[in-house]
């Protein structure tokens, strides 16, 4: 087909946010693959640059620039696309779009959307309009009412009754929504809500019903299919992206199915969507009477899960039925030989489960409800629901073994509590209320769901209690392949019965069992599947075909996203893949997380959606016959895995594992640092209390408390004497018992720096420096990079690649790694190494235009690479990496920066210089600008001192200061001019809470004078109605620094429009 | 309650080439023999394994969890089953990878494996139903027995039985209220087809397939679904030409598009493995129109030898093969997919408004 659009701007979606994550790499990168192959010139705009989308070979443009109305007509009036997809950015591309639409910059540049038109986004995202459109064709959805004053929703609510649920228009992931049972509940959240937007809608709560999703796809013609239905396992009121997901739906009947799909097609055909959309309804447990809740007139997180599930790729056949293909003059891309106009019939059954991170945030609320808190997920396929049930609980790496016989024990004392009030461990408790013998009545009475998941439940319960009753010497094959098809491992059979989890693996090869693989071939068998999309299961006889793979390598890959571990090693891991394939080798992808796009199956030669375990890598190792395993690129998973998958017979691609563990193990690697005469703050391992109190009293406080083992700051935590100290010890203690304590000095008003690298047979052959804007205390992972260093010694660079040539040497370093740096007065000191990819390996690749990944690749498989190392001189320009945070998500998250990572994502910006690059990032993370008032609590008195600087530059830019008391007094008496805002504790007007509530506020500076508060302070209040209220905050005295230089020298219209081949 | 663990009795799936699936034994604990197919619908047990064009069949559920919304109740409406496609289940035996023995459901009222009790139908489950399913597409439809206890039962090909004289209702009634009247020649009907004639305020004259249908008066015509190759039914065939040369408006539903085919002068001939699933993408032909079908058929129309005057109406886009038929001039028209649904997608809906419009 020839189509008469030759250049097209796609929307991204940003960093990487609670209700906005992965699964817009996926569908932004499948939909710039669908236009290049019709010879389209694609344009993206998109800051996350550790994505995939914005590598050099996907899109022909990259900008990565804000996605705001101002930078996208920017890039509209230099690139002259004369088309936008507006589908493929998640909710941020879809804003951006309605939000050009209105300001007439779509007309004005002559630009045409395509796929879903500008007015069907509308009737799908304005309530009223939504509501109305659903009338004219007799589609039921909940009373609701938009009203513009709390006193109208209190009037509303009293009409239908409570409980209510409130929603806002135009919301990522259901945000700041809520249930309110009561006026008063109503009256809080009301206000709150009405703050993100001036129109809110009060309506009738579903409690209890069953929700179920359909994704559903229309072509010009009007030919539309639904691809997937989805059921929650979580109720109503527990947001989708909360809940535990089945696909297909398993407890509606014929014509609840196809009731329900039928009216996703009305809906989508009155509202004219073309492309695909997700339709979300709930249904009554007791009847088949629905409602539709909502439409995404775009990809979603729903959808990618569904592409995932079924193998209908969604955002690619998307893209191709906006630039006018039919379904039916498309190919289905698994079997070759059917078209896409069909609907897939699965075999199999596949379950999502969310993985949360709400232990790394002080004062966050616990409890799921309406908006979403997950940071990731992951989908588990198998033949039986234990199967693929147990499988998920390991994909997620919360140390579980599975739903039950864990290492790790839960242990809920009020039962009836944990079951009523849903929590990441809600699960749990199920599964201890069904051991402990309480019915399934009573469960479900508690938790609303349905029995029928209750009933699988109890039969892995049941099939446990079994397990514990057998004789393992006697136990034969029959009773352990029904142990497997219960989807316990090795590891839970080992558990239950108190014994060494090889000895089951070593009775289970002697029966010969292991898990068969099968392809995911989207039509049941019915048709044969081109493509090597599989997972493995206990519950065929045979497998689908011998992987006749030579040549092959297994790529693992990062598991779940979650803080600290997010969609850069997906990157890793993609661009290994690539480059691999490029020298001419097979590959084998293992990965469980729906939100990848390395979990495409046209990525690697062979996918498997599969648990990041030992028991299974060890299984697709066996029937693939790999030359070996790389365990560098998917970030602490599969580098943890290391030993465990040697030790097993894994040959191990790149550096060695002996190395590996000894730059994981703390002990190991600090005497080879004292033996290589190279500086590491003073530490000690410890595992008495009084112990470590001494410690800390010779090195002298702040000191640094953590595990061995560490994920981005896992219960680490800084202790400023010695009460803090015994806190902290005996928290971290009770994390890790198997690993121990480390304390070390911690150094303050120092300087940190990143330092990645590749080696070549312990040789380095490119390397990259980048500072942090923040001094030291910020965890790497929160900390605004800058590359190159622009406030760094040159002896410091030197000292550091110096440090860095000689670990490299000592580890004779094969692969990628990332050594963190602190350095003070010209003595830098080693924080921790990393031997893998690491976070900012993307960052460092495209600043520096340089794939560090790829030269990895080579050195992994053997490849000798030349040494390309120069020293970051040589570039005219900067870049800068920020991270975004989450906290508005978060209800009652303090929103800080300190030892354990809090951000959710990151966007990098490249400038002429680093105000250029700095500003550029700060708008892309929600900074908005000109700001008229600042509102300032500046912290410890030295903290006070500091920012003198920065308040009179902010004073000459003409912005109006308020400040706190203390501060308000510092800063009069060194003649700035502020005005004093009362302490919210303290009541009385002015109050800076209430300004910050009613905008007066446009930017709020709050530097903690602790490092860690463990009070809900004025300060929090402070910190927490800025994010409440969407105003930026800044809590880290070099950031407000930096800020204020930057605005001095720079304003809006100075940020050059460059795509990143410009630079 | 839970009887997961408790399933004990074994028996086995051996089909013509001498494959054998082992696996365990529910509903009646009995021999059985019959043509071994698969059907690939993720929902809708309860109307498929009621559907009388199953009739001589052994069934395999691709999806591998079956039973678990239970089965509704067995409560009869003016005449007709409620929850169910006919009074009974009519497919030989059930093959399933899980028997889901733990239901629940508002509109349930027993148990997968009660049902079949109640009804003598012999089940298998813990059958890899994929592999089989594999075996089939790639060997072609097979006869099979299911083995209980080693008594013997021989091969049975239903392919040369005259099965619809065991499905079709025993004596003329008649069903809703209209103006118009719909002859609805029974080759084993579905409930659902009644229903949509129904609600079109039509009445429907339901007969038997070898009624004598030349003294009666009607509007329109449907001809029904129905089990068997449809060659075996010259008798039908014929009654088909009578009414061509009455110039009756006919609609032909599965069974009733093949006999359609067969009586404007067109051949039919068995498929491969046939297509039995609720995702079968249909187009009409000539124009951009796509429609996700319900289907249950072994044999198709051959549209190389169409009779001069007929036109292919829908063709498949999987296969090519030919999914309805319809005359350039007179109210002709059939289709071999289900516009009923029932179970499946209710996308063709429309058919029976088309045909309504052409009746007299």
């Amino acid at each position: 087909m020839k189509t008469k659009f030759k250049k097209v701007l796609i929307i991204g979606s940003s960093a990487l946010k609670i209700g906005e994550a992965g699964e817009f790499d996926y569908s932004g990168s499948q939909c710039i693959k669908a236009l290049k192959e019709e010879g389209i010139y694609t344009v993206l705009i998109n800051p996350n640059i550790a994505t995939i989308q914005t590598s050099d070979y996907i899109a022909d443009r990259v900008y990565l620039l804000p996605i705001n109305t101002h930078f996208i007509e920017e890039v509209i009036k230099k690139e002259k696309p004369d088309g936008i997809m507006l589908g493929f950015g998640g909710q941020t591309a879809l804003n951006s779009g309605l939000a050009l639409e209105k300001l007439g910059i779509l007309k004005k540049y002559n630009v045409e959307v395509l796929g879903t038109q500008i007015e069907a986004i509308e009737n799908s995202e304005d309530r009223q309009k939504f509501c109305q459109k659903l009338s004219e064709i007799d589609v039921k959805y909940p009373q609701s009412k938009a009203v513009n004053s709390v006193e109208d929703a209190l009037d509303y609510a009293k009409k239908i009754g409570f409980p209510v649920i409130i929603r806002i228009a135009y919301a990522l992931g259901g945000l700041g929504s809520g249930i309110c049972r009561n006026a008063s509940e109503l009256k809080k959240l009301a206000s709150r809500a009405l703050s993100y937007s001036s129109q809110i809608l009060v309506e009738e709560y579903l409690e209890g019903w069953r929700e179920i999703e359909y994704e559903v796809v229309r072509d010009k013609y009007d030919n539309c299919i639904t691809v997937c239905n989805m059921e929650n396992i979580d109720p109503m009121g527990i947001h989708t992206g909360e809940s535990m997901v089945v696909a297909p739906s398993q407890t509606l009947s014929n014509t609840e199915f196809h009731k329900l799909r039928e009216i996703a097609i009305r809906t989508i055909r009155h509202l004219g969507i073309v492309g695909e959309c997700n339709i979300q309804y709930a249904l009554d447990m007791n009847s088949e009477d629905y409602r539709v809740i909502e439409v995404n007139a775009r990809l979603s997180r729903s959808s990618a899960l569904a592409s995932k599930a079924t193998g209908y790729p969604l955002a690619f056949v998307a893209a191709k039925l906006a630039l006018g293909y039919g379904l039916h003059e498309l190919p289905n891309s698994i079997t070759k030989n059917t078209s896409a106009f069909f609907e897939p019939a699965l075999d199999y059954i596949v379950i999502k489960v969310p993985r949360w991170d709400l232990k790394k945030f002080r004062f966050v609320k616990k409890q799921l409800g309406s908006s979403m808190k997950s940071v990731g997920e992951v989908m588990a396929i198998g033949r039986k629901f234990e199967e693929a049930f147990q499988k998920s609980m390991r994909m997620l790496d919360i140390s579980v073994d599975g739903i039950t016989a864990s290492r790790t024990k839960f242990d809920f004392e009020d039962l009836e509590y944990a079951l009523s009030n849903p929590t990441e461990e809600r699960i749990f408790a199920v599964v201890q209320a069904l051991k402990s013998g309480y019915s399934v009545d009573w469960i479900f009475n508690l938790t609303h769901i349905n029995k029928w998941f209750l009933y699988k439940i109890q039969n892995i319960v049941d099939m446990e209690k079994k397990i514990k009753e057998q004789d393992f010497k006697k136990m034969d094959k029959a009773f352990l392949l029904k142990a497997k098809q219960f989807g316990f491992s090795d590891r839970q059979i080992a558990n239950i019965l108190e014994i060494d989890a090889h000895d089951v693996y070593l009775k289970r090869a002697k029966f010969g069992l292991r898990p068969k693989i099968e392809h995911i071939d989207t039509l049941a068998a019915e048709f044969p599947a081109k493509t090597n999309y599989l997972y493995l299961t206990y519950n065929c006889e045979a497998s689908d075909s011998e992987l006749k793979l030579k040549n092959s390598i297994v790529i693992l890959g990062s598991g779940p996203y979650r803080i600290g571990s997010s969609v850069e090693f997906d990157w890793c891991c993609v661009v290994t893949g690539k480059s691999l394939r490029e020298m001419g080798y097979k590959t084998i992808m293992i990965n469980c997380n729906p939100e990848t796009v390395s979990t495409d199956y046209d990525e690697s030669d062979a996918l498997f959606f599969e648990e990041l375990t030992v028991e299974t890598i060890y299984e697709i190792y066996r029937a693939t016959n790999p030359k070996g395993v790389i365990v560098a690129m998917g970030g602490q998973t599969p580098n943890n895995l290391s030993a465990k998958l040697r030790n097993v017979g894994i040959k191990i691609l790149g550096t060695s594992t002996d190395s590996i563990d000894m730059a994981e193990d703390r002990s190991k690697f600090s005497s080879m640092l004292d033996k290589l005469e190279i500086e590491q703050p003073e530490w000690r391992e410890l595992s008495a209390v009084q112990d470590a109190v001494e410690f800390a009293k010779k090195v002298g406080y702040p000191v640094l408390v953590r595990p061995s083992y560490v994920l981005s700051g896992a219960a680490m935590a800084i202790a400023t004497d010695d009460n803090e100290l015994i806190k902290f010890l005996h928290k971290a203690v009770d994390v890790s018992n198997e690993h121990p304590v480390v304390i070390s000095k911690y150094l303050v008003n120092a300087k940190e720096l990143e330092f990645d690298a590749v080696a070549q047979n312990g040789k380095i052959v490119c390397s990259a420096i980048s500072e942090h804007v923040e001094n030291a205390g910020v965890h790497s992972g929160d900390a605004t990079l800058v590359l190159p260093p622009q406030r760094t010694y040159l002896e410091t660079m030197r000292q550091i690649r110096d440090i860095s040539a000689k670990i490299a040497k000592s580890l004779n370093i094969n692969g990628p790694f990332n050594i963190q740096y602190i350095a003070k007065e010209n003595r830098v000191k080693v924080i921790e190494c990393n031997l893998r990819a690491s976070r900012s390996f993307p960052f460092v690749s495209k600043t520096l235009k340089k794939n560090f990944i790829e030269i990895a690749a080579k050195v992994i498989t053997g490849v000798k690479v030349p040494i390309d190392d120069n020293m970051n001189f040589n570039y005219d320009y900067v870049g800068v990496k920020a991270p975004e945070f989450s906290f508005t998500r978060l209800e009652g998250a303090d929103p800080t920066t300190g030892v354990e990572m809090a951000s959710t994502g990151e966007v990098a910006c490249l400038g002429d210089d680093f105000s250029e690059a700095f500003l550029k990032a700060l708008i892309s993370v929600g900074y908005k600008f000109p700001i008229k008032s600042i509102l300032i609590s500046s912290g410890s008195i030295e903290s006070k001192a500091e920012l003198l600087e920065t308040c009179r530059s902010f004073l000459k830019l003409g912005v109006k200061l308020y400040a706190t008391s203390g501060t308000a007094k510092f800063m009069k008496s060194n003649d700035i001019p502020v005005e004093i805002l009362n302490w919210p504790l303290k009541g009385g007007s002015p109050n800076a809470a209430d300004y910050i509530k009613q905008g007066k506020i446009d930017l709020v500076i709050n530097i903690p004078k602790n490092f860690q508060e463990e009070e809900l302070t004025n300060d929090y209040i402070i910190r927490r109605t800025a994010v409440d209220y969407k105003i930026p905050l800044i809590t880290n005295r070099q950031l407000a620094m930096r800020l204020g230089e930057a605005l001095s020298e720079k304003s809006l219209n100075d940020l050059q429009i460059k795509s990143w081949n410009e630079y | 309650m839970n009887r997961t663990f408790n399933i004990t009795r074994i028996g086995k799936l051996l089909l013509e080439d001498g494959s054998e699936f082992p696996g365990f034994v529910f509903g009646l604990p009995e021999s059985t023999s019959g043509e071994v197919v698969f059907n690939t619908g993720m929902v809708g047990y309860p109307e498929t394994l009621t559907d009388p064009s199953y009739k001589g069949q052994i069934l395999v559920f691709t999806f591998p969890l079956i039973g678990n919304y239970g089965i509704p109740a067995d409560s009869i409406i003016e005449k007709l089953p409620e929850n169910f496609e006919s009074h009974k289940i009519q497919i030989q035996a059930l093959i399933v990878s899980e028997n889901s023995e733990e239901f629940n459901h508002w509109n349930s009222a027993q148990s997968l494996s009660s049902w079949l009790e109640k009804y003598n139908v012999p089940g298998l489950c813990g059958i890899d139903t994929r592999r089989l399913t594999k075996l089939i597409r790639e060997h072609g439809t097979m006869l099979g027995k299911i083995i209980v206890d080693s008594e013997p039962a021989k091969f049975y090909d239903p392919d040369i039985d005259h099965l619809i004289s065991k499905v079709t209702v025993q004596k003329p009634e008649i069903l809703g209220k209209g103006k118009k009247r719909v002859l609805l020649i029974d080759c084993g009907c579905k409930k659902s087809i009644i229903e949509n004639l129904i609600s079109r305020k039509v009445e429907v004259f339901r007969v038997p397939y070898n009624y004598d249908i030349s003294g009666e008066e009607y509007d329109g015509v449907v001809l029904s679904n129905g089990p068997g190759n449809p060659i075996v039914y010259k008798e039908i065939v014929k009654t088909a030409k009578q009414l061509i040369a009455k110039e009756a408006p006919i609609l032909g539903i599965c069974m009733g598009h093949q006999i359609l085919a067969l009586a404007a002068g067109a051949k039919t001939y068995k498929l491969k493995y046939g297509h039995r699933s609720q995702n079968q993408p249909v187009k009409e032909a000539g124009s951009n129109k796509c429609y996700i079908t319900s289907q249950n058929h072994s044999f198709a129309v051959d549209t190389k030898r169409l009779p001069k005057g007929w036109s292919v109406w829908f063709e498949n886009l999987n296969d090519g093969s030919n999914e309805g038929i319809k005359h350039n001039k007179l109210p002709f028209r059939s289709v071999q997919f289900h516009p009923e649904a029932a179970p499946g997608p209710v996308d063709t809906e429309f058919i029976f408004d088309e045909f309504i419009k052409d009746l007299k």
